[in-house]
């Protein structure tokens, strides 16, 4: 065993790991105040769902033997046959538990990535439901296309060091679908609907920021030349990737805002997601100064052709991650040209094909079922009374009774019928 | 009896305090407020999406005071809270029929 390597990739997990809550305040920072704990919840909620459903099946679907370049197959079902003794390859690797623990991280952030398109609007439970079933029959097998050996992706040599297309496109794109299918918030391009907090959102950003070093470097595997690479690189092009957005901002707008520092940050990491590992550090400053420019235009997108991308997955991951996957076919300091930019291609526009279809059909599905869209009253006074029974912060005293439940905590769950209100009854 | 109120700039708010306990005010209440006069709003940019904010806040000060005093007290909020641009305020006074101390039951000009 590689003791260097395995403390580093599993420092590089609790990294990974922190990233979801980061997440969570930065998107939690950019709704309106009703609906900032949902925002939070969003993504808090898939640290719980998707790290038992890794364990369960999730591990063995992405990374069992492989069948047909498709997907894993079952032979690790509840890490089976996996000890502590377990190691990757051979006696140098490091322990199969700390792979799995890794892998599960990123398996936790894709799903909560794409909550932010649907802000302030989903039923939480349906979510819930929605993101178990898609990490289950998008994400397990998209992550086995890029990453696993035979996966086809993998195969034919698509370059996607740390998750350009099998997190970020993936999400983005899927975002897009799950939209088209809840549809636009009550007001959209009508009331204004200001980030509520956008010290939160820089701080969400700068804990994205740190724990993307796990994401990016520890995808290497190993303590070594190409994590110190993608290490800077990352740093580089989210440095570039800031200016480029606040310039394009003070051109198009007049002013540098907070909000366009954090979201080019973000958009730089998504771009050297892929491709930092491949690069050197003149190229992840070509790859951040596009992602920085094009990603602030392509947010403006969603008011022209309609779509309520609420939180700009679309414009930031999708679009950051399409950068980051396609440039890196022609800046590859290896290897890199036209072959490698169309297998790029042919990986990202395969999952873009595969991912809305799939995405489309399983909103489509919850949506019918259980109902994906919070009721409409629930969506007006604030999702987060109507689902969480709590409100994110103590603007006034006044008002607020002890008449039930302060002394000492009472039952509320018999009388809530279930569905339409959903957890309302608690305050009632 | 009259009620001043006056609605001001948030920054001026200490000035104006000042110079009522100065002139001899011993209470008044103050309420944060939003609104517009011909200053009108600003515009606020988010990821590119433009909104107009007409709301600016202001600082609300009411002052119970007596007939007698209301003129010059006027005179006062308005020295003390002008800044001299846009947006400085407005203050007036509306006639009050009663008022009482509740802790003593006091009324009228007494419990001022």
């Amino acid at each position: 065993m590689n003791g260097a390597d395995t403390a580093f990739v599993l420092i590089s997990a609790a990294l990974v790991m922190l990233m979801t809550p980061g997440l969570a305040f930065f998107y939690g920072g950019m709704v309106r105040v009703k609906s900032a704990l949902n925002m939070l919840m969003m993504s808090f909620i898939a640290l719980g769902i998707v790290s038992v459903l890794y364990i369960l099946f999730g591990y063995s679907l992405s990374f069992g033997a492989d069948s047909g370049g498709i997907i894993g197959s079952l032979e690790f079902v509840g890490l089976r046959g996996i000890d502590a003794d377990t190691l990757t390859g051979g006696d140098e690797g490091i322990p199969v538990f700390a792979f799995v623990l890794f892998q599960m991280m990123f398996a936790v952030i894709t799903p909560a990535l794409m909550s932010g398109a649907l802000a302030d609007r989903v039923k939480f439970s349906a979510w819930a439901v929605f993101i178990t079933i898609w990490v289950s029959v998008v994400y397990f097998p998209v992550a086995h296309w890029v990453w696993a050996e035979g996966g086809w992706l993998f195969d034919m040599g698509v370059i996607d060091f740390a998750g350009g297309t099998a997190v970020h496109i993936n999400a983005g794109v899927g975002a897009l679908a799950a939209v088209l299918v809840v549809g636009k918030r009550i007001g959209f391009k009508k009331e204004p609907m200001r980030p509520h907090s956008l010290p939160l959102v820089l701080l969400g950003a700068a804990l994205l920021w740190f724990g993307w070093f796990g994401f990016n470097a520890g995808s290497a595997l190993a303590a070594d030349g190409t994590a110190a690479n993608m290490a800077l690189n990352t740093q580089v092009a989210t440095a570039t990737a800031v200016l480029g957005w606040l310039l394009y901002e003070r051109v198009k707008h007049g002013a540098f805002t907070t909000l366009g520092a954090a979201s080019g940050a973000i958009a730089g990491l998504v771009a050297i997601t892929p491709a930092g590992a491949a690069v050197n550090a003149l190229g992840a400053i070509a790859i951040g100064l596009v992602a920085g420019l094009v990603c602030s235009w392509a947010v403006s997108w969603k008011f022209k052709l309609n779509y309520d991308d609420s939180l700009d997955v679309v414009g930031v991951h999708l679009v950051g991650g399409l950068i980051g996957t396609l440039m890196v076919g022609f800046l590859a300091t290896e290897g890199g040209g036209l072959a490698q930019f169309g297998k790029q291609a042919l990986g990202a526009f395969s999952v873009m094909a595969f991912t809305f279809v799939v995405t489309w059909l399983l909103a489509k599905l919850v949506d019918v079922t259980m109902g994906l869209r919070a009721d409409e009253d629930d969506e007006v006074a604030g999702v987060d009374q109507a689902f969480h029974a709590e409100t994110a912060y103590d603007f006034s005293q006044v008002g607020t009774s002890s008449a039930r439940g302060a002394v000492a905590p009472t039952d509320t769950t018999t009388d809530a019928p279930e569905g339409k209100t959903e957890g309302k009854k608690v305050d009632a | 009896m009259k009620l001043i109120t006056a609605v001001i700039k948030p920054h001026r708010l200490d000035e104006v305090k000042d110079a009522l306990q100065a002139f001899g005010v011993h209470g008044l209440t103050v309420t944060e407020a939003s609104g517009y006069g011909r200053q009108r709003g600003h515009t606020e940019v988010y990821r590119g999406a433009e909104y107009t904010v007409d709301l600016v806040p202001k600082i609300r000060i009411e002052v119970l005071v007596e007939d007698d005093d209301t003129d010059q007290l006027i005179e006062v909020i308005v020295k003390a809270s002008r800044t001299g641009k846009i947006g400085d305020g407005k203050v007036w006074s509306v006639p009050v029929d009663q008022a009482v101390r509740v802790r003593t039951g006091e009324r009228g000009p007494d419990a001022l």
